[in-house]
């Protein structure tokens, strides 16, 4: 190793010669300093079995599966709902149609938020970033003529999660399937709510009351459910750093953990349905050393810290979406080129499910042929580029190994200051992690400002006079009519006698410790709406007030 | 003598990405104005009521969730109806082309800044546009 430093030192007196300046201004999109060569010295010391492993086995560095992509491609996943039940529905129809393999439902805000179409903090919103879901009679639509035995759906859903997934399981009793059989997902990650992504309805610990309260229900009834996806997706698009998002995320996963655990569950009985949900943004080989470190770091903590037994609540296993915060109004179609790289990162990373953003995504909801574009990508990706022949490619690399060990280092830095802070809530409270995101997302601008990080056809490559002619989706204003006539015609027709006896139920079990999930499936069979439902339980529990950080 | 330029920062609806918001907010103050950021989930009442309530001279909104054609032109009109009609509007976000040419021609905003818009651009055009109040 002597003569390889020796010869090492005397190779960068040369480089340095030939280019004093070369060594600034090499950064990942984190800020992490990166050098101009890596070499064997940076793998000094190196344990193969003890940092990477083999694939399928223990520290699952290198992937989850022992076959990985040979045995079976990650699930082609796009996220998509617009206007109604009715209109997505056809459009998932479609998709499958074109060869996606999974389904992943996008609600609109009312829905995420808890209301009902026809409340009046609704207006302008319904079926705009998503489909419009007030009750059981939509679900049955949206899944209308789609076996919810054959495919598995993923339901990027948190404050309401309970009640959705609810419905989602009494609209698969309807298709005569036991919940035993359904797979998928319900996003249910609270905690990145109020850290990120906003979306929030009660307050950190009733919130974690529902969790908990799926993950009992979940294991027992609907064994085959992920029962959530702890997502830093919203972290990182909100405007955190690579680093931030592995941290924030993982931090978030052992809070479930803990609050599972201390809920009186085995930590085995629960861990094995915890899922994952990453961004994948443009720096290319610091998104795949953040995936790496993340399935090693999970694997550790889970088996030395809180002594889960079962191999399975040792794997990280996640699904992707690439940035919508890379993409570009300007040039819309370099979208698809960043997307496809970002793609190829989740891909080299050893993702289980990826979602490929849509060109037109920055403007508004992807049009049918924007999204065939981005399905097209992953196609490409898995049956052209060869990159599926070989289990992680780049194990072993100099540079990717390093950059892992890197990653997992910033990472345990955060989680002893998130200690520190006295846990997660805790932060949270204290505006810790929505202070450092705005911190990074305003480094991240100004970099961008002064064209420290180019953009190409934002701060670099305009095309003045730009004129954007690609086709964009537009929600008529009248879907939002007919979905508040829908719901009221619905109020109308059942049987309100029972509706109000599961309400009042619900809020008596919520005022108690019992399991919610039972309370809510009765509300949810009987035509209840999200909005009644989730009212009732902001009775009992309140709602939460942020207080607001820039 | 005048004063600093006041500035508030909203965010309307039920939409959480507060980022856009967030960055222009401390662009802003950073380049010397007075800023007030509303905080997340407001209806077009409670940002009038803080604008008029405020003081502001500039009211800006940032919009994602697709609302922006109800959103600018209840604004708008609930300035106007509580004699606050001098306060300008702007705003940005996820707002396709047209129906940006059309809020700005109806004069539901004065300006609209969508996705890439380097923050020197937003902050010359208060500079510009926005004259602060007399004391």
């Amino acid at each position: 190793m002597s003569d390889l430093k020796k010869a090492y030192e005397e190779w960068y007196k040369k480089y340095q010669e030939r280019c004093p300046d070369c060594d600034e201004d090499f950064v990942t999109i984190s800020g992490e300093p990166i050098k101009s060569l890596y070499t064997p010295l940076d793998m000094e010391g190196l344990d193969y079995l003890e940092k990477l492993g083999f694939p399928g086995e223990y520290p699952f560095t290198r992937g989850i599966h022992y076959n990985m992509y040979r045995g079976k491609v990650w699930t082609f996943r796009q996220f998509s709902g617009f206007a109604t039940a009715k209109e997505t529905n056809e459009r998932y129809k479609l998709l499958l149609a074109k060869g996606q393999t999974g389904l992943s439902v996008a609600f609109d805000m009312p829905t995420i938020m808890g209301y009902d179409s026809d409340h009046p903090r609704a207006e302008g919103e319904v079926g705009r970033c998503g489909v419009a879901i007030d009750s059981l009679a939509d679900m049955e639509e949206l899944f209308d003529g789609i076996p919810l035995d054959k495919v598995s759906t993923s339901m990027t859903i948190n404050g309401p999660a309970a009640v959705l997934w609810a419905m989602y399981i009494a609209c698969a009793e309807k298709q005569g399937v036991p919940s035993e059989k359904l797979s998928g997902t319900i996003q249910n990650d609270i905690l990145k709510e109020y850290i990120a992504q906003k979306s929030w309805i009660f307050p950190p610990e009733p919130s974690m009351r529902i969790i908990t309260d799926i993950f009992a229900f979940g294991a027992k009834y609907v064994p085959r459910w992920n029962t959530v996806s702890i997502s830093g997706y919203h972290i990182r698009e909100a405007g955190a750093t690579a680093v931030q998002e592995l941290a924030f995320t993982l931090a978030d996963g052992f809070a479930y953990v803990e609050a599972g655990i201390k809920a009186g569950l085995d930590v085995d009985e629960f861990a094995p349905r915890l899922s994952f949900f990453f961004n994948s943004h443009m720096d290319f080989f610091e998104e795949i050393a953040k995936f790496r470190a993340a399935r090693r770091i999970w694997a550790r903590r889970m088996k030395e810290k809180y002594g889960a037994k079962n191999p399975r609540s040792w794997l990280l296993r996640f699904h992707t979406q690439t940035a919508g915060c890379s993409l570009t109004a300007q040039q819309p179609e370099n979208n698809i080129v960043r997307t496809a790289f970002e793609a190829l990162a989740a891909v080299l990373g050893g993702t289980q499910s990826l979602h490929t953003n849509s060109m037109d995504e920055v403007l508004a909801l992807p049009t049918e042929k924007a999204v065939t574009i981005a399905l097209r990508t992953q196609q490409i990706i898995a049956h052209e580029t060869g990159v599926i022949n070989t289990i992680d490619p780049l194990g072993g690399s100099y540079f990717v190994e390093a950059l892992t060990d890197k990653m997992e280092e910033e990472a345990e830095k955060y989680f002893q200051k998130i200690e520190e802070l006295g846990g997660v809530i805790e932060a949270i409270n204290k505006g810790f992690f929505q202070q450092e995101i705005a911190d990074a997302s305003y480094r991240y601008q100004q970099a961008v400002e002064r064209k420290k990080r180019i953009i190409v056809g934002v701060n670099e490559y305009v095309e003045e006079e730009e004129k954007i002619d690609i086709p964009i989706l537009k929600i008529d204003p009248e879907v939002e009519e007919r979905q508040k006539r829908k719901v009221k015609s619905l109020r109308a027709t059942r049987d309100n006698e029972k509706v109000e006896i599961a309400l009042r139920e619900l809020k008596e079990a919520a005022r108690g410790t019992e399991n919610l999930m039972p309370y809510i499936l009765n509300a949810v069979r009987v035509y209840a709406t999200e909005g009644e439902i989730i009212q009732s339980l902001k009775e009992v529990f309140g709602e939460y007030k942020e207080k607001p950080v820039f | 003598m005048t004063r600093k330029i006041r500035v508030l920062v909203a965010k309307p609806g039920l939409d959480g990405h507060d980022r856009g918001a967030k960055v222009v907010a401390r662009a802003l103050r950073d380049a010397g104005m007075e800023v007030i950021y509303t905080g997340l989930h407001q209806t077009p009442e409670q940002i009038v009521q803080a604008a008029i309530q405020e003081d502001v001279d500039v009211v800006g909104i940032s919009i994602l969730s697709g609302a922006h054609m109800t959103v600018f032109p209840k604004v708008k009109k609930l300035l106007e109806e509580r004699g606050a009609g001098d306060i300008i509007v702007m705003g940005g976000g996820i707002i396709p082309d047209d129906d940006k040419k059309e809020l700005i021609k109806k004069g539901y905003a004065a300006e609209l800044f969508t996705p890439g818009t380097p923050l020197e651009e937003i902050i010359e055009w208060v500079q510009k546009n926005v004259k602060p109040k007399e004391y």
